[in-house]
């Protein structure tokens, strides 16, 4: 995903709403007219992905003669091509493999920085705190020249590692910052308690933090997954050998090889939303309120 | 609204919490006790919790200083000197490729291309977004339906996204028959192949990606609007539009100012989907200051030069985002929350 998130300046915990009060809204209710409008909304977001749905179950001439039209008959052809291509299921599997490294480097080296500069009292934490804050301003944009290069003479291009390592570096920034606050306010008796009971402070970590952290790791575990999942611009400097790169490059290489073939296109970019719209059912609250929370400042 | 709203939730927090969690409190470490005891002695010494501080946060900072620090000091470090990224890199041109690139009218309108891009994001995506967020505040049937169906096209990629709106676009494509069957088919164009409203084609496809973000950050918003003031003002005979005018819209302020920072500084970045639906032509008429530094860079390895526009790209960010700071988000981070008065 594009920038914004990457610039969010986080306060208090992540998606701490006032509970939502399932009290009568004063003004309730909708009018036709408001009914109308959300149709309205609803038609123009999702015309698009409907239209690339019921595309890819079309023929190339059925597309000419009719854009708007239904298929008929339905023709499976394309999506079945699409699903017994190699190339589809490779560009799938290395997607998920770097969107799997990034999000588990995040997790865990986020979350294992977050936990002293929330619970350890030392000279410097804040200042240490900072530079976390301030790698929020550096986009990925302004260093990918020397990223580029740098990845080059690591001899990681084509390599998973290449892409997902700055990648991560550059999704730490925001894990920290989302991640102290949300450790900062699991309360205090909690540890004097582990303590007092002769557990040491990496004990503490182990047993106690980590368990309780798990809301806050999978909100920042999700954005993570996402935004590698969806980007595009490092793999595209990163990954030119066709076997190692992602499900984005390989739309986008697929579409313009087969240009004239629409249907096709359709079918591939279809199938290529899949993955995404799944994740984005099944994780969507923590998708929402890891974005609010990150938001609200 | 945001603020105050995360202000005092973090407030109680601190009052609250500890109280409501005296009991998990006792219980959890006592189930952790056993397992750590005999092992442990004592409290640890001050160079062991250096140690562990080190230990904790060494792999972050690692990684955020080779893979961030660095390549931002390198990019300052190559922007001054010509270099085609093989060989030694020995020619040192000073400013030259600053200067070069500020005189360079493709970036010049590159840069205008963003601006552009800015301001109308802000002036689409804030009315509709706002109406949007507003419909969904109320009570009708399928909200969360339509919150879902909202928010999906932020979730997909851009490259997906931009793909399938090439094909919507082309000619003859669904949107040129949509305009067919309204009895408007002489408007059609060639929707991003016009160097006159390809920009605007582009605007169009942004709105539909990125409007999702602007209406979910504004719920949110309105869910810290206390169910009281609707029920104040409805006592006191205020219509529903005098609310969402006189009230919500108000309260929701900082909401607004904040979301207005992220899309401005998305804005600035944006490469993905310009990419994907014209590469930033027709005749440079979408090209941004992203994809003019990628084409630069990688395609004609002028990696000194394409440093240099990383690194005005950075600048313009960075002054935008403190005068953004200075002028509009102070008024949000000024102490006590005190009533606005509403511009009549």
């Amino acid at each position: 995903m594009s920038a914004p998130t990457t610039t969010a300046v986080p306060t208090g915990k992540p998606a701490v709403l006032p509970p939502a009060r399932k009290q009568k809204r004063t003004f309730s209710g909708g009018s036709p007219l408001v009914y109308a409008a959300a149709a309205l909304v609803v038609i123009a977001t999702v015309a698009p992905v409907l239209y690339a749905f019921l595309g890819g179950f079309r023929s190339n001439a059925q597309l000419t003669n009719d854009p708007a039209g239904l298929p008929s008959p339905w023709i499976a052809t394309n999506y079945i091509n699409v699903l017994t291509s190699a190339s589809f299921w490779r560009y799938t599997l290395n997607s998920t493999i770097v969107a799997l490294i990034t999000t588990a480097i995040v997790a865990v080296f986020g979350v294992m920085a977050a936990y002293p500069l929330a619970r350890y009292r030392f000279k410097g934490r804040e200042t240490l705190a900072m530079v976390f804050t301030l790698g929020l301003l550096f986009p990925l944009t302004v260093a990918i020249i020397p990223l580029f290069l740098m990845v080059r003479d690591l001899n990681l291009t084509n390599s998973v590692w290449g892409v997902a390592l700055p990648q991560a570096a550059f999704a730490l920034p925001l894990t920290v910052v989302i991640l102290r606050p949300f450790l900062m306010a699991l309360p205090q008796e909690l540890e004097e308690a582990a303590m007092l009971d002769g557990t040491s402070r990496i004990g503490f970590f182990w047993r106690i933090l980590l368990p309780l952290s798990g809301p806050g790791l999978v909100t920042v575990g999700v954005l993570a997954f996402v935004a590698s999942w969806n980007s595009y611009l490092l793999p595209l400097l990163i990954l030119s050998d066709p076997a190692s790169q992602t499900l984005p490059l390989g739309v986008a290489s697929f579409s313009s090889q087969y240009a004239q073939d629409t249907a096709g296109v359709l079918a591939f970019t279809s199938i290529a939303m899949i993955p995404a719209l799944v994740f984005f059912l099944a994780m969507e609250k923590r998708i929402v309120n890891g974005l609010q929370g990150a938001v609200k400042g | 609204m945001a603020d105050d709203v995360t202000a005092r939730t973090t407030g109680t927090d601190v009052a609250a919490t500890p109280r409501d969690t005296a009991g998990a409190a006792d219980r959890a470490p006592r189930s952790a006790a056993p397992a750590a005891r005999g092992g442990r002695r004592g409290l640890s010494s001050a160079g062991r919790k250096r140690a562990e501080i080190a230990f904790f946060t060494a792999p972050a900072l690692a990684l955020l200083a080779l893979f961030v620090v660095v390549p931002v000091i390198q990019a300052v470090r190559y922007s001054t000197y010509k270099w085609n990224g093989l060989g030694p890199m020995d020619d040192f041109v000073g400013l030259e490729n600053y200067t070069q690139a500020l005189t360079d009218d493709v970036f010049t309108s590159a840069v205008t291309h963003n601006l552009v891009i800015i301001v109308l994001s802000i002036l689409i995506q804030l009315p509709l977004g706002l109406g949007i967020a507003l419909l969904l505040n109320r009570e009708i049937r399928g909200r969360s339906f339509l919150r879902v169906v909202i928010f999906m096209p932020y979730v997909l990629a851009e490259v997906v996204a931009g793909v399938v709106w090439v094909l919507l676009l082309q000619p003859n494509g669904l949107v040129d028959s949509v305009f067919d069957g309204l009895g408007l088919g002489g408007l059609t164009q060639l929707w991003l192949g016009d160097p006159d409203i390809a920009l605007y084609t582009v605007m169009v496809v942004l709105t539909w990606k990125y409007l999702g973000l602007a209406v979910l950050l504004f719920l949110a918003g309105l869910q810290g609007v206390p169910e009281e003031i609707y029920e104040a003002a409805q006592i006191d005979g205020a219509t529903w539009w005098q609310v969402q005018r006189r009230i919500t819209i108000p309260l929701l302020g900082p909401t607004i100012r904040t979301w207005g920072f992220l899309s401005m500084i998305g804005s600035l970045q944006l490469f993905d989907m310009v990419w994907i639906l014209t590469g930033g032509g027709p005749a440079n008429a979408t090209v941004t200051m992203a994809t003019y530094l990628i084409n630069q860079g990688t395609d004609r390895s002028l990696y000194g030069y394409a440093s240099a526009v990383a690194v005005i790209l950075f600048g313009i960010s960075l002054v935008l985002a403190v005068i953004y700071q200075f002028f509009v988000l102070r008024r949000d981070n000024e102490a006590a929350p005190r009533p606005r008065k509403v511009k009549r």
